[in-house]
């Protein structure tokens, strides 16, 4: 086997630009999971049951089915619906969708954690619902739920290499472009390893800093009881 | 027992008839009671007597199974109408609760706010005051509770003491017509009682309107104007403090203050 260090450099262009891709699907995924994510994790919780009802349904049901199938429905199955969607929305649509459930539960969870005596004292107020959920219950709930949240960044930035097979243009997808082109499997599928990993350790490190940041500043939630 | 008819000019709250189950366990069984303006009224009585419901079903934390309350004349959250339990719309609810003012056993402080961020919280987003003069106000009521030095500290930075008497500042902030404090002191260590029982023997002197339910007996013979002996669900007895503690008329109030008292080793003298 032998190396060109030359032919390496020749790929990094391509592999970049593939990498500038992965770095987009995933920002952009993100950002729409943590809304449509937060939206049903408030929908499971609420007054109204159809509405409960109807997000307890979509969280199960995307966390019992895996993202790669999710993505084939999206890019393969609904054309035969008359939905044709390009492969970048289609990935976007798919990660969005994926991660939005687990959020959604993280979420919930999170609201969930919050005391009774902080809803009551809110409510004897005369808060409204929709007042102390944004003033009182979610402030505290997303402190609660903000390492889990930041993990998820990681994850979906490696998950995204999924939508390398619904013919995006990532860095996996060109990756495997090359590497078939040129059968240079070893050194492209290295590098490609190397592209990951030089962006999301980083991103965990930065993640874990958050972490460790807000654990500090967590000694202000702190209650009597010594709940948050 | 005064008269309780609702509606009556000095009548703030009347609570007629109400009765409250949780699955087979009767907590309040045809509770009939009136609070006139101006008056400090101490609920006493053994635990599980139904003394926190009671209060909690005054702003509707928890919510009745039958009977009428009303507030300031008018029924209020859910009550009879035409032969059947009818419930007020939420803004209503909201609008009566934010005449309440209500002190929790556990402070119930909001974490992520200073103690200056507690007390205007709600004037500023429930009562819409402009945020200079509620902080202005927020600033009096902290020196009100002897804490004009902590509108920066965050909740876990004060001692539960200090806790309580921000919580208190937080509902007075709502300029309340009405004050419950839920067992206020009793989370409290015993050092730290006498400034919260100090800042709400205040407010009684200012005429403040106050429903107490209390294991705090010195506090209830020198502040209530009346006492409420609760046990299963009902008013065994009730009167001036006088009364209910020198000559309880019940069996059943003459065994609980016995143990109290006996158990505080005060107010012998007067058992």
């Amino acid at each position: 086997m032998s190396f060109s260090l030359h032919e390496m450099i020749s790929f990094l262009p391509t592999l970049l630009a593939g990498a500038r891709i992965t770095i987009t699907v995933s920002i952009v995924s993100y950002v729409l999971a943590l809304i449509v994510g937060l939206a049903f994790g408030i929908a499971r919780i609420i007054r109204f049951w159809p509405v409960r009802i109807i997000a307890a349904a979509y969280v199960q049901f995307i966390r019992g089915t895996p993202l790669l199938l999710q993505l084939f429905f999206i890019y393969y199955v609904l054309p035969y619906t008359g939905l044709v969607i390009a492969p970048f929305p289609s990935g976007v649509l798919g990660l969005t969708i994926n991660y939005s459930a687990y959020m959604a539960e993280v979420f919930r969870s999170g609201i969930q954690a919050i005391p009774h005596g902080q809803w009551q004292a809110a409510r004897s107020l005369g808060m409204s619902r929709r007042l102390l959920m944004r003033r009182i219950i979610l402030p505290q709930a997303i402190r609660i739920v903000l390492p889990a949240i930041g993990n998820f960044f990681v994850s979906i930035f490696k998950d995204s290499a999924l939508v390398s097979i619904i013919a995006m243009r990532d860095l996996m997808f060109r990756g495997e472009l090359l590497a078939s082109a040129t059968f240079k499997y070893f050194e492209i599928f290295t590098m490609v390893a190397i592209i990951y990993f030089i962006i999301s350790y980083p991103t965990a490190k930065l993640v874990e800093y958050i972490e460790v940041k807000l654990n500090v500043s967590d000694q202000h939630m702190q209650g009597p009881l010594g709940h948050v | 027992m005064p008269d309780a008819a609702p509606g009556s000019d000095t009548t703030i709250l009347a609570l007629h008839g109400i009765s409250k189950s949780y699955g087979h366990l009767a907590v309040l069984r045809q509770v009939t009671l009136a609070i006139d303006k101006g008056e400090v009224v101490c609920i006493i009585g053994p635990s599980g007597a139904g003394k926190s419901t009671l209060l909690r079903c005054v702003n509707h934390l928890d919510s009745v199974d039958s009977g009428t309350i009303s507030f300031e004349g008018r029924p209020v959250y859910r009550y009879p109408l035409a032969g059947r339990m009818v419930t007020d719309p939420d803004r209503r609810i909201e609008e009566v609760r934010a005449r309440i003012g209500m002190v929790f056993q556990s402070f119930n402080l909001f974490p992520h706010l200073t103690a200056l961020g507690n007390i205007v919280e709600a004037p500023i987003h429930v009562l819409r005051e402009r945020p200079d003069a509620a902080l202005a106000r927020g600033r009096d009521l902290l020196a009100k509770v002897g804490l004009r030095e902590k509108e920066n500290a965050y909740p876990h930075q004060l001692s539960g003491g200090q806790q309580q008497r921000v919580a208190i500042a937080r509902a007075l902030a709502m300029n309340p017509k009405l004050m419950l404090f839920d067992e206020a002191t009793s989370a409290l260590d015993p050092e730290l009682v006498g400034e919260v029982l100090r800042v709400m023997r205040q407010l009684a002197a200012e005429g403040m309107t106050m429903l107490v339910v209390t294991h705090e007996m010195d506090f209830a013979r020198d502040v209530a104007d009346r006492v409420v002996f609760m046990a299963d669900g009902i008013i065994v007895e009730e009167g001036p403090p006088g009364a209910i503690f020198s000559a309880p008329a019940n069996p059943r109030t003459r065994q609980f203050l016995q143990n109290v008292l006996d158990r505080s080793g005060r107010l012998q003298a007067n058992g």
